[in-house]
């Protein structure tokens, strides 16, 4: 049997797209494809994590990315622990490193982390053998939520090379706006942020994207939108003056898509306040592939941990020597 | 590396007419139910072909379907980098159908297991049968071809290698023998 095999170019561990190479996003998306399959199956689960045990390690209260991981996790046949940190408090380095020598001493091989601080996840990935997978990580990278933002594009565009994408709402803020950055330039792909000023990064130039202060310019420029949630808390922090004069400025609504001059693909990484940074009729209307993220999400991640599960043992063995 | 000895066991008349013949003995077991499901990679163009024959010659149209195996490998965490993998498209309900298995070469059996584990998956078919175009011996499980094209002896260390049109440009199956002295 012959059989074609190939470098997923992904290391021990999926941390951020930031130092992943464009043609090692195409591997994980091309990869998601089969898996997709797999989901619409009358047996939704395939042996090839068999005996693998992940742990999902959430410091932030998360829904979607934790059921997402779960279902990929459980349809590649592993066997899984959820890890919900309690109350809220900020898992300083120290707790951290005590966790993950805890894992360890466990005998697990993945580890799913979320965490409120930037970085947490290479912290983590610098001290365990296992492997790691960034599933958000302050205002750092949420690697996976621009892969499936990704593979939606390509399957309503037939590519990504050559769209414009405009990522709308909280930039400075955001991890999926950064993770879906680096994603896209790398895919060949033009990106935009558009949003108040005080919620997007200064020099955001500087990374190649074009800025937008108009949700009407970003329409008529754009193929797709990214619209981010506004995440309310931070409007207590003086970012925006109110919710109703966002929405007012910057809410994605039918009547604006409708002056554009190409139908706009509209995606969304939930969880979505209607009304404010888009309304309902875009959100449940024919442009918008909100489910399809959701759909997709399963697939991506299913094919980040089986190329991970076929990862790099070398390295996995330098973290283990790292540690003593 | 010194040339290893090859040799051509048949050529593309010969793996036509043992797919014709093929054809006819699935034929014989009727059309009721019938799905044909190659394995990636060259299963998939040898099932097309079979169904061809099976329509032209026997006037049984039979959806074809195609497996890729890889998730269900038993060597998968033995073999370093993951392979990729390709799609699986089973296009009718398989509870109930007669399906008929194709593959290139049956060697140790493991491709069939992990093809029967799969469709397992897919629900609970009324028969499961195997056609392989070339049955080389050395079996490491107990299972058989129940339709056989050819069948030859061939060393553990031999290649047997099967050339389909769509993939490899022309029709072929040869025997190369691992030299001794390696």
């Amino acid at each position: 049997m012959s059989e074609k095999r190939k470098e997923s170019g992904l290391g021990k561990d999926l941390v951020g797209l930031e130092n992943v190479s464009g043609e090692t996003i195409q591997a994980i998306l091309d990869t998601a494809e089969p898996f997709k399959e797999i989901s619409e199956r009358a047996i939704k689960k395939v042996p090839v994590l068999r005996g693998k045990t992940i742990v999902n390690l959430f410091f932030e209260p998360s829904t979607r990315t934790r059921i997402s991981f779960e279902f990929a996790e459980k349809r590649l046949g592993a066997d899984t622990v959820n890890v919900a940190a309690s109350g809220s408090s900020v898992v300083k380095g120290e707790t951290l490193v005590d966790t993950a020598r805890n894992l360890e001493a466990m005998r697990i091989d993945m580890v799913v982390i979320r965490h409120g601080s930037s970085g947490a996840a290479q912290f983590l990935a610098d001290r365990i053998p296992s492997n790691v997978i960034n599933g958000g990580d302050g205002q750092h990278e949420h690697p996976t939520q621009a892969l499936l933002d990704m593979l939606t594009l390509r399957d309503s565009f037939g590519r990504i090379e050559g769209l414009k994408v405009c990522i709308v709402g909280d930039i400075v803020h955001s991890r999926v706006a950064r993770s879906n950055i680096y994603g896209l330039q790398k895919s060949g792909a033009e990106v935009a942020v558009c949003g108040p000023r005080s919620l997007i990064p200064t020099r955001i130039e500087e990374m190649g994207v074009q800025v937008f202060t108009h949700i009407e310019d970003a329409i008529q420029w754009a193929d797709s939108l990214n619209v981010l949630r506004l995440q309310l808390e931070r409007m207590n922090a003086g970012f925006i003056p109110s919710l109703r004069e966002y929405n007012r400025v910057y809410g994605v609504t039918q009547e604006r898509l409708d002056k554009a001059p190409r139908e706009i693909v509209v995606l969304h990484p939930g969880p979505m306040n209607r009304g404010v940074e888009i309304d309902s009729t875009v959100a449940d209307g024919p442009q918008s592939v909100i489910l399809s993220q959701v759909t997709n999400g399963v697939a991506v991640r299913m094919a980040v941990l089986y190329l991970l599960a076929g990862g790099a043992p070398e390295r996995a063995e330098e973290a283990k020597k790292g540690e003593e | 590396m010194t040339p290893d000895d090859t040799q051509q066991v048949l050529d593309a008349r010969g793996v036509d007419d043992a797919l014709v013949t093929l054809a006819t003995e699935i034929a014989d077991g009727g059309a009721e139910g019938l799905l044909l499901v190659g394995i990636r990679r060259r299963g998939v163009q040898l099932a097309a072909r079979l169904a061809e024959i099976l329509e032209r010659t026997h006037g049984i149209e039979t959806p074809t379907g195609s497996l890729d195996i890889t998730l269900y490998r038993d060597d998968l965490h033995q073999i370093g980098p993951m392979p990729v993998i390709g799609m699986t498209e089973i296009p009718t309900e398989i509870t109930g159908a007669r399906v008929v298995i194709v593959d290139d070469v049956l060697f140790t059996g493991r491709t069939i297991r992990a093809a029967l584990q799969e469709l397992a998956d897919f629900g609970r078919p009324r028969k499961i049968e195997l056609c392989v175009l070339v049955d080389r011996g050395g079996r490491e499980l107990p299972i058989q071809a129940d339709y056989v094209g050819i069948k030859i002896e061939a060393g553990e260390r031999d290649l047997v290698e099967v050339r389909v049109p769509e993939l490899d440009g022309d029709s072929s199956v040869t025997l190369v023998s691992a030299t001794e002295a390696k």
